[in-house]
C-alpha cells in the first residue's frame, strides 16, 4: 500500500528514461508518453480518495525510519496537488500530440516532460525538506529543458534569465536549509516543526522563516519577485506555456502553505497576517494592473497569474480554516482554468498567427466552440457565480471581513473587477470585431486542439454547480494542515 | 573557428598510458562507492575526463569511430539501472530503493560483499559519464 505514494514519482520517471532509448521515434513516444500519463492520473485518484478515507499516508524510502531517512507523506493537501498536477499533464501532453511539431518531439520532449512531472509530483508528495529541494531541482531542470526547447531567438533570451534568477532562488533555498538545519538539527519538516514549537519561534527563526518566504515567493513569482514570469512563460510553444502557467508557479505557493501551516505558525502576527498578507495584496494588485495594460494574449494570462497568486497567499495569510480553505479551492480553481486558458491563447495563435489581441478579431464567428470554451473559462476566471471561481474567492474575501483585514478584502474585491475587464478585453478585440485572418485560417479545424482542454471547462463548470462538496473537502484539508500534530503524529508514529 | 587537430606525438603516447590509468582509477572509485570514499558519481566524473582527454590529445573523429556510444542513450540506460534496484525492492515488497547485502565466498577471491547498491551506483555511473560527454560533445559540434 505505502509503495504507491512512491508511484506518481517512478511511473513518469521510469517512462522518460525509457523514452530516452528511442528519442527519434515520435509517434511510439506519444502513445508510451500518452498510456503513462494517464496511468498516473489513475494513480492519483486512488491515491487522493485514500488519503481522504484513512487519513494520513506515509512511507519511507529505503526502510530507513522516519527522522532519519526520506519520507513520503501523502495527506489530502499532497494528495490533491498531485491529482491536479495529473490532470493538468494530460490535457497539456494531449494538446502537445496535435500542436507540437515533429522536430520538437524528437529533441526529447516527452522525456523532458515526464521528468518535469517526476519533480512536481515528488515535491508535493515529500517530507524532507531537502529531498523538497532535490525534487525543485529536478523540476526546474526539467522546465529549463522545456522553456528552451526549440530553441527560437526570444526564447533563448528569456529562458536564459529565468535560469539565473531561478539559480539564484535555488541557492538561497540551499542557504535556508541550511539555517534552519543548524538552528534544529533535523531535515525531517515534521521533526523540524516539532523542534521549532518546542523552541519558540522569535529571533532567527522568524529569519529562517522570511527566508523561506522569499524562496518559494521567487518561485511562485509574488510580488516584487514576479518580474521573470511574464516574459518567459510567453517563449515556449503553447502546450508548455499552458503547463507551466498552470502547475509550476504552484508549486512554489504549495511549499509557502506547507512551511507557513506545518512549520512557522506560532507568529501568525508577523509572519502571516504581517507579511504574507501585505505582499498578497501587491501581488494581486501589480499582477493585475500588468495585465489590464498588456494587449498581448499570453501576457495577459501570465499576468493574471501573478494576480491570482496572490488570492492563494492572502487566504493562508488570513490564516483561519475557512481562509486556508478558500485558498485550496483556488489553487484548485486557478491550475484547471488558467491551463485551460493557455490552451486556449495556443489554439487561437494557431489560428490567426498572433498573440497580440489587436491584430485578432472575429474568431466567435468563424470558432464559436473555441470563443464559447474561452469565455466560459474566462468568466470563471474572474469569478461570475456559478463558476468555480467564485465559490473560490468567496471564503477568502468573506474571511478576510470577518478578521477585520478590510483593506486586503476590498483590494482582492477591486482585483476581481479589473480581472473581468480584461478578460473582457481579450474578448472584445479578439472574438468579437471585424474578422482580421484570412479564408484559409477561417476554414482550420481546431477540434483536435479543444478536445484536451474541453474536461477543463467542464471541470470548472462542474466545481462551480457542486461548490459544496468540493468546499467540504478543501475545509477538511485546511482543517488537517492547520493542526500540525496530525502531521507530525503521523510521520514519526509517536 | 577551424577544427581542432592535434598532430602532437608527446601527448598522444602519453595519453595512451595517462588515460588508462584514470580509466583504471575511475573504476576503482566507482567499486569503493558504498561504504567509503566513492561512487558512481564521482567514478563517472573521472571516467568521462578520461574520454576527454583521449578527444584532447586524438581528433574528435578518429576517437568517435573507437568509442562508437550514443551517449544520449547511455543517460537513459543508467537512469533505467538506477531505478531498476529501487524498484526490485518494491516487487519484494519492501519499501522503494530499500538495499540488500550479503557477503559470499568466491573460488579465487575469498569473501566477496555484493550489494545492491553497486546497481544503483553504476546507474548513476553511466548517468554521470553519459550526461557530461554528451553536454561536451554536442557544445564540440556548434560551428562557432
Amino acid at each position: 500500500m505505502s509503495n504507491l505514494i512512491f508511484m506518481p514519482i517512478i511511473v513518469p520517471f521510469f517512462i522518460g528514461a525509457l523514452l530516452m532509448l528511442f528519442a527519434k521515434r515520435h509517434r511510439l513516444q506519444r502513445i508510451i508518453s500518452g498510456a503513462a500519463s494517464i496511468v498516473v492520473l489513475a494513480i492519483s485518484i486512488y491515491l487522493a480518495a485514500a488519503a481522504f478515507q484513512n487519513g494520513v499516508i506515509t512511507a519511507e524510502a529505503g526502510d530507513w525510519a522516519a527522522p532519519f531517512g526520506i519520507v513520503l507523506v501523502a495527506d489530502s493537501f499532497a494528495t490533491l496537488m498531485v491529482l491536479l498536477s495529473s490532470i493538468l499533464s494530460v490535457a497539456c501532453l494531449f494538446f502537445a500530440f496535435t500542436t507540437i511539431s515533429p522536430e520538437r518531439e524528437k529533441s526529447y520532449f516527452y522525456p523532458f516532460y515526464l521528468f518535469l512531472m517526476v519533480g512536481v509530483n515528488g515535491a508535493f508528495l515529500t517530507g524532507d525538506i531537502f529531498n523538497l529541494f532535490v525534487f525543485f531541482e529536478v523540476l526546474l531542470l526539467a522546465s529549463y529543458g522545456l522553456i528552451v526547447h526549440g530553441g527560437t531567438k526570444y526564447q533563448l533570451r528569456e529562458s536564459f534569465k529565468y535560469i539565473v534568477i531561478n539559480v539564484f532562488s535555488s541557492a538561497l533555498f540551499i542557504v535556508a536549509i541550511a539555517w534552519i538545519y543548524s538552528v534544529t538539527g533535523t531535515l525531517n519538516m515534521a521533526q523540524i516543526s516539532e523542534r521549532v514549537a518546542a523552541m519558540d519561534q522569535t529571533g532567527a527563526i522568524n529569519i529562517i522563516a522570511v527566508m523561506f518566504f522569499i524562496v518559494f515567493a521567487l518561485k511562485g513569482g509574488l510580488f516584487p519577485l514576479y518580474f521573470w514570469l511574464p516574459n518567459s512563460y510567453w517563449g515556449p510553444p503553447a502546450a508548455i506555456a499552458a503547463l507551466f502557467g498552470g502547475l509550476l508557479t504552484k508549486v512554489g505557493i504549495y511549499a509557502i502553505i506547507r512551511m507557513f501551516t506545518l512549520i512557522f505558525y506560532h507568529e501568525p502576527l508577523f509572519t502571516h497576517k504581517g507579511l504574507i498578507t501585505v505582499i498578497a495584496g501587491l501581488t494581486m494588485l501589480f499582477g493585475v494592473l500588468g495585465a489590464v495594460s498588456q494587449f498581448d494574449f499570453k501576457r495577459i494570462l501570465s499576468y493574471h497569474i501573478i494576480s491570482q497568486v496572490g488570492y492563494m497567499v492572502m487566504g493562508l495569510g488570513i490564516f483561519t480554516p475557512l481562509a486556508v480553505a478558500g485558498a485550496i479551492f483556488y489553487i484548485a480553481h486557478h491550475m484547471v482554468v488558467k491551463t485551460g486558458l493557455f490552451l486556449f491563447a495556443g489554439a487561437a495563435e494557431k489560428i490567426t498567427g498572433t498573440s497580440d489581441i489587436k491584430q485578432m478579431g472575429g474568431l466567435f464567428k468563424t470558432h464559436p466552440a473555441l470563443a464559447w470554451m474561452f469565455f466560459i473559462t474566462a468568466i470563471s476566471l474572474a469569478g461570475i457565480p456559478p463558476l468555480s471561481g467564485f465559490f473560490s474567492k468567496f471564503p477568502i474575501i468573506l474571511s478576510g471581513f470577518q478578521e477585520g483585514q478590510h483593506i486586503i478584502s476590498a483590494v482582492a474585491l477591486l482585483v476581481g473587477l479589473l480581472t473581468l475587464i480584461s478578460m473582457m478585453k481579450i474578448f472584445g478585440y479578439a472574438f468579437w470585431g471585424e474578422q482580421k485572418h484570412g479564408e484559409a485560417a477561417a476554414k482550420l479545424s481546431i477540434g483536435k486542439m479543444l478536445l484536451p482542454a474541453a474536461p477543463l471547462v467542464v471541470l470548472t463548470i462542474v466545481m462551480g454547480i457542486v461548490a459544496e462538496p468540493v468546499f467540504n473537502y478543501s475545509l477538511q484539508i485546511a482543517e488537517q494542515i492547520m493542526d500540525p500534530s496530525i502531521y507530525i503524529e503521523s510521520v514519526l508514529k509517536e | 573557428m577551424k577544427p581542432i587537430r592535434p598532430n602532437d606525438m608527446m601527448l598522444q603516447v602519453t595519453i595512451r598510458i595517462v588515460a588508462i590509468i584514470i580509466f583504471a582509477f575511475s573504476f576503482y572509485l566507482l567499486l569503493a562507492g558504498h561504504n567509503s570514499p566513492g561512487g558512481g558519481f564521482i567514478g563517472g566524473l573521472m571516467t568521462a575526463s578520461a574520454i576527454l582527454v583521449l578527444y584532447l590529445a586524438f581528433d574528435v573523429k578518429s576517437i568517435s569511430k573507437a568509442l562508437p556510444i550514443n551517449f544520449e542513450m547511455v543517460i537513459g540506460l543508467g537512469l533505467l539501472l538506477a531505478l531498476g534496484t529501487g524498484i526490485v525492492s518494491m516487487i519484494l515488497g519492501f519499501p522503494f530503493l530499500t538495499q540488500f547485502f550479503d557477503y559470499f565466498q568466491f573460488p579465487v577471491y575469498g569473501e566477496v560483499e555484493l550489494t545492491t547498491a553497486l546497481p544503483f551506483d553504476i546507474g548513476i555511473y553511466m548517468v554521470v559519464v553519459g550526461a557530461v560527454m554528451a553536454i561536451i560533445l554536442r557544445i564540440e559540434e556548434d560551428d562557432i
